[in-house]
């Protein structure tokens, strides 16, 4: 499982970097930055919360490898 | 050293080649099917759009869709050192019609699109008139304008505006491939890419490959430029040295600092180190280099590079589409340090918090535009270090100052 960004939908509201610090942290002006690689088996559930609390649904959880 | 295939024939100044003078001079269009995809393939032709994908993979990703596909042919050229896709629309708009169409046959397409910029009048013009001659047309044609922005070239930015009037790029997936023009599957291609393909299903992939030296074969057009104000296209053969190229239109090595490889997404290699370079999209991408729309730009020794590269960097994030929050405030924030730093007024540490941004804003928006103007950016930090310094220790530009908002490389 990875995570990816709706990064036209995101509006920086920053939930995503506190629900799932270990993989998420925010730019200067609060816009995510995502380490790479799948998400590790003990954060997933971390990692669905940071999904599901997203204010405007930016971030999604996907089987397959993000696209390039 | 200069290589005619696109552009042989009568002199491409001269203007429009007639449907009659393409017809005697290259012979009828041939009956293709989806056959052409493995000729392609073959070739090792690439798309010549930036991006440098194979065009028989990117053929065949379509080929195996349910829903008959839409070819949209793209002569956007937004980018504004280039100059390559206008002059081969306004002088051979028939071969660029033939790959449009040999695409929409081997595809099964429905419909083909010409988007063109709208400031690229003689261009557009130019298509038209020659669309209207043609009675071989596989599919309805029709053509759509570009506003005169750099993201509109975008594939999805295109697809949006064909589609919506609105020529901003689009979240991916699903990509143009997989869903584009009226939600059907749409092969999005640049013109040069599909002039090559006339030549190509006409000629055979051996002699594309041998067009160019050591069976790494085809050309490219490039774009030589020195600055907004002066730029030549001429067709070169694929690895041919960049030193050969700006021989080739006349300008002299010597008096010219960097080169800006592959327009503004691209980078700036220092002069010493390019003149051997290849222009060869394979090459140039394992050195970590991109050939991209085929620009090659002279900075000249009286130049100062710090100031140019702030002046791109401004337009870039002018040009951004404003939609993804790190390509809004980061090519911002990219920008204004950039001034600050050109015009010696930079603040504590701003060398390196301008490094961050670039690193951090690559990867992060819906489209590669954070991504091309984050790598010229970290490709100007390296080659005019010594400038960066000067600026940024305060002891001021070597160079004598630009008229006051004067942009010699954006407009």
């Amino acid at each position: 499982m990875s995570l990816q960004f709706d990064r036209i939908r995101c509006d920086g509201h920053g939930l995503c970097a506190e629900l799932l610090p270990e993989m998420i942290r925010l730019d200067d002006w609060g816009y995510p930055i995502l380490e790479p690689g799948p998400v590790p088996g003990e954060l997933l559930d971390h990692a669905r919360q940071a999904v599901a609390k997203c204010p405007v649904l930016a971030l999604r959880l996907l089987v397959a490898r993000p696209q390039p | 050293m200069i290589n005619s295939a696109l552009l042989g024939g009568p002199d491409p100044g001269l203007g429009v080649e007639t449907a009659a003078s393409h017809l005697a001079r290259l012979g009828p269009l041939p009956q293709v099917d989806t056959h052409l995809i493995d000729v392609l393939d073959r070739s090792g032709l690439r798309g010549r759009g930036g991006a440098s994908y194979p065009v028989g993979s990117k053929w065949r990703s379509i080929a195996g869709s349910r829903r008959s596909p839409v070819v949209l042919a793209n002569g956007a050229e937004g980018e504004p050192l280039s100059g390559k896709d206008r002059l081969l629309m306004q002088s051979r708009p028939h071969l660029v019609i033939d790959g449009a169409f040999l695409a929409a046959s081997a595809l099964r397409a429905r419909e083909i699109v010409f988007y063109i910029g709208e400031s690229h009048v003689a261009a557009g013009d130019a298509i038209r008139r020659a669309l209207a001659e043609r009675a071989d047309a596989p599919a309805p044609a029709r053509l759509v304008s570009a506003p005169p922005r750099y993201v509109a070239g975008e594939e999805s930015a295109a697809v949006h505006s064909v589609n919506d009037a609105i020529a901003l790029p689009q979240t991916t997936p699903p990509r143009p491939y997989q869903r584009g023009v009226g939600g059907r599957p749409t092969l999005v291609q640049n013109v040069e890419t599909l002039a090559q393909v006339g030549l190509i299903a006409r000629h055979g992939d051996a002699w594309f490959r041998g067009t160019g030296p050591d069976g790494a074969g085809g050309t490219a057009l490039v774009t030589v430029s020195a600055g907004a104000s002066w730029g030549r296209v001429l067709e070169v053969p694929r690895g041919a040295r960049v030193a050969e190229v700006v021989a080739a239109v006349g300008r002299p090595t010597d008096g010219v600092a960097a080169v800006l490889l592959g327009g503004f997404f691209g980078s700036w290699v220092g002069a010493a180190e390019a003149w051997g370079l290849r222009l060869d999209s394979v090459a140039l991408r394992g050195a970590g280099r991109s050939l991209g729309c085929g620009v090659v730009g002279l900075l000249g020794a009286d130049e100062c590079g710090v100031r140019v590269t702030a002046e791109i960097a401004a337009f870039l994030g002018e040009q951004s589409a404003q939609q993804c929050g790190p390509c809004v405030f980061g090519l911002r924030a990219i920008a204004e340090a950039l001034g600050r730093i050109s015009a010696c007024r930079s603040q504590p540490h701003e060398l390196a918090r301008l490094r961050t941004w670039a690193t951090e804003v690559r990867g992060r928006g819906a489209c590669h535009h954070p991504d091309g103007a984050a790598g010229l950016v970290l490709s100007a930090l390296d080659v005019f270090e010594e400038e960066f310094a000067r600026h940024t220790q305060q002891r001021g530009c070597a160079w004598p100052p630009p008229p006051q908002g004067s942009t010699r490389w954006t407009s």
